[in-house]
């Protein structure tokens, strides 16, 4: 246990410890920004890992959760706090409405169904303007606990992310190896079997889906509280594609794969951006290239190459696409 | 009275549109199990490039024939060199589909800039004609009238020629179609050409309607999907309703509850999918 749990000590320390090395706050609000990144990637990792459910909406939960807390802490006038569990809760709710209709179907049906969901949300937040701000979205949100920690402070901010961060690992490490993390990926490679076997997959697949709400709705939150302003592009079909990008680049199913994802697409579009100006032709063909030349990742890539890198993964690493069935 | 009669008529044209983009996704989709997510690009890619080849001098129907060609010239080599690789892999295509859909939208902007532009209507379609009380311009009449012909040659395509009793047999079985002698490495590529070129030649077509913007694709891939998730996948039948569907209440929408257009969209997904979950017109693809 402890071998395992080792190394993402180790790399979760030494992104706390940077801000003691560095005053620079931009290199402060980078590891910030790796670890919301990170957490919303190892959501969806619960859906297209280990559910084998490829959502193409993912950005529709941090979305929500973080233009509920927006609005709520801004409009509405609650305190941050309050607003934030709110805007968590309400996220789960509305979630719980969208998984009836997407949880009607897998495989493709699933893709386009949760890009439908995701772009309806995005429509409303960008027309909707009395309500939502339009594409100016809404700004000045208030970070919380001024009176418990100095939250406006850049390495602050950091340690409740980090903090975050390293619940989220340790919640869904412990998930993959419950019998129901078991059991999903039991139902993503034999819906039918499963079935037969006397588990309720509709019910397995939902509760993956609410897990993966929860984590993207928690990543939103510190999106809020980290840019104090959202705006509809954060529900594009651009940043769905980039969650997709961080679990496809580090690798789909593994723990470590979203967190390595995330570091390099946020590093990768920081470092981009003071280059060059056309991010998105950037991440077009970044995914052309790894479909075409590393369809499986970096962590599989490297868990193939090291057999000993095996022990440190909880799960055995799938394959890119898990076996599409037409399952009851 | 007025109000009714023309925003149908804008309803009916929408559809077309739609219908245009949507037939050719839905055949790709039933052909190849591949949701060609870079349709709403190919659309737009056509819109701009059918406004270049206006002003380069070329006459509006010049200009549709050949960014059709062009369009569905590079869905073909799109499929031939990327897609092919990945037979059967979901989510690879789907990346694929999407990266080459932001290298696309991306290089529009690039080239053409982040302004809204007209693509003007030919000479000949312009003016209005009088329907009943109601004014309408005389090219979305054409609209209507150049997309239902444009159904029914798809459907007659489909029904009633060799080709069109390929493709269906391979959009049951392909292991049995190839099993008969049929090719499926040139159907699967024709059709990706087809299904393409009609997207080129919807946005040529919508061009004067629309008016041709850099978010363009990303305001009709969703409308395309929802007709498909509508009507079922891999359904010209499916399309066609779909399409007209969504033509109509995105139209009304937009007029009633301009704020809300949006999600009235999800009200007819919940009760489709409550009820069909492959769709209207969908079979169950394995």
């Amino acid at each position: 246990m402890s071998a395992r749990v080792l190394p993402y000590a180790v790399v979760l320390a030494a992104m706390a410890m940077v801000p003691l090395v560095s005053t620079s706050p931009f290199y402060v609000n980078l590891v910030s920004q790796i670890a919301i990144a990170a957490i919303g990637a190892l959501g969806l990792n619960v859906l297209v890992g280990h559910a084998g459910l490829n959502s193409l909406g993912f950005a529709v939960f941090p979305g929500l959760a973080a233009y509920l807390v927006a609005w709520l802490s801004t409009v509405g006038g609650i305190d941050p706090v309050t607003a934030g569990i709110f805007a968590l809760a309400g996220t789960l709710a509305v979630s719980a409405l969208f998984a009836l209709v997407a949880l009607r179907t897998t495989g493709l049906g699933f893709v386009m169904i949760t890009m439908a969901l995701c772009q309806i949300v995005w429509g409303a937040a960008y027309r909707w303007t009395s309500v939502t701000g339009g594409d100016n979205g809404l700004s000045g949100v208030p970070r919380p606990g001024a009176s418990l920690l100095p939250l406006e402070r850049p390495e602050v901010f950091l340690w409740l992310c980090l903090a975050v961060l390293a619940l989220a690992l340790v919640q869904l490490g412990h998930f993959f190896e419950s019998p129901l993390g078991v059991a999903l990926r039991g139902a993503r490679d034999q819906p039918r079997r499963m079935n037969a076997v006397g588990y309720d997959v509709w019910r397995i697949r939902f509760a993956a889906w609410m897990l993966a709400a929860a984590w993207g709705a928690a990543a939103g939150l510190l999106y809020a509280w980290y840019h104090q302003f959202v705006s509809p592009h954060m529900m594009a079909v651009t940043a769905s594609a980039e969650v997709l990008l961080m679990l496809v680049a580090g690798g789909a199913g593994t723990l470590a794969g979203p967190l390595i994802g995330a570091a390099l697409v946020v590093l990768l579009k920081n470092l981009a951006s003071i280059w060059i100006e056309r991010w998105v032709m950037l991440l077009g063909f970044t995914f052309v290239v790894i479909v075409v030349l590393m369809p499986d990742g970096i962590v599989p890539g490297f868990t193939r190459l090291r057999g000993w890198l095996r022990r440190l993964k909880p799960a055995p690493a799938p394959t890119l696409v898990p076996r599409e069935r037409a399952d009851g | 009275m007025t109000f009714w009669v023309s925003q149908s008529l804008n309803s009916l044209a929408l559809g077309g549109l739609l219908f245009m983009l949507a037939s050719g996704f839905s055949l790709i989709f039933g052909l190849m199990r591949v949701a060609n997510l870079a349709h709403g690009a190919l659309f737009m890619l056509g819109a701009y490039l059918g406004l270049a080849a206006v002003k380069a001098g070329l006459g509006f129907w010049a200009a549709a024939l050949t960014s059709a060609l062009l369009v569905g010239l590079l869905g073909g080599v799109m499929e031939r060199t990327l897609l092919r690789r990945l037979a059967g892999r979901t989510l690879p295509q789907v990346l694929l589909t999407l990266g080459i859909a932001f290298i696309i939208a991306d290089a529009c902007l690039m080239l053409w800039g982040g302004d809204p532009m007209r693509l003007p209507a030919p000479p000949e379609l312009s003016g209005a004609v009088r329907i009943g009380d109601a004014v309408f311009p005389r090219y979305r009449v054409f609209v209507i009238v150049a997309s239902a012909a444009i159904a029914l040659a798809l459907w007659l395509l489909m029904e009633r020629t060799r080709a069109g009793a390929m493709i269906r047999a391979a959009v049951d079985d392909v292991g049995m179609a190839q099993a008969i002698g049929i090719s499926s490495s040139t159907l699967f590529t024709a059709v990706f050409c087809l299904g393409t070129a009609l997207a080129g030649l919807g946005g040529v077509i919508g061009g004067p309607i629309l008016s041709v913007y850099p978010s363009l694709d990303q305001d009709m891939l969703p409308l395309a999907l929802l007709v498909v998730i509508l009507g079922g996948a891999g359904s010209l039948a499916g399309a066609f309703v779909g399409a007209y569907a969504i033509g109509f209440i995105y139209t009304f929408g937009q007029v009633l509850v301009p704020d809300l257009a949006y999600v009235i969209l999800f009200l007819p997904m919940v009760a489709v999918l409550s009820v069909a979950p492959q769709g209207l017109f969908g079979r169950r693809l394995g």
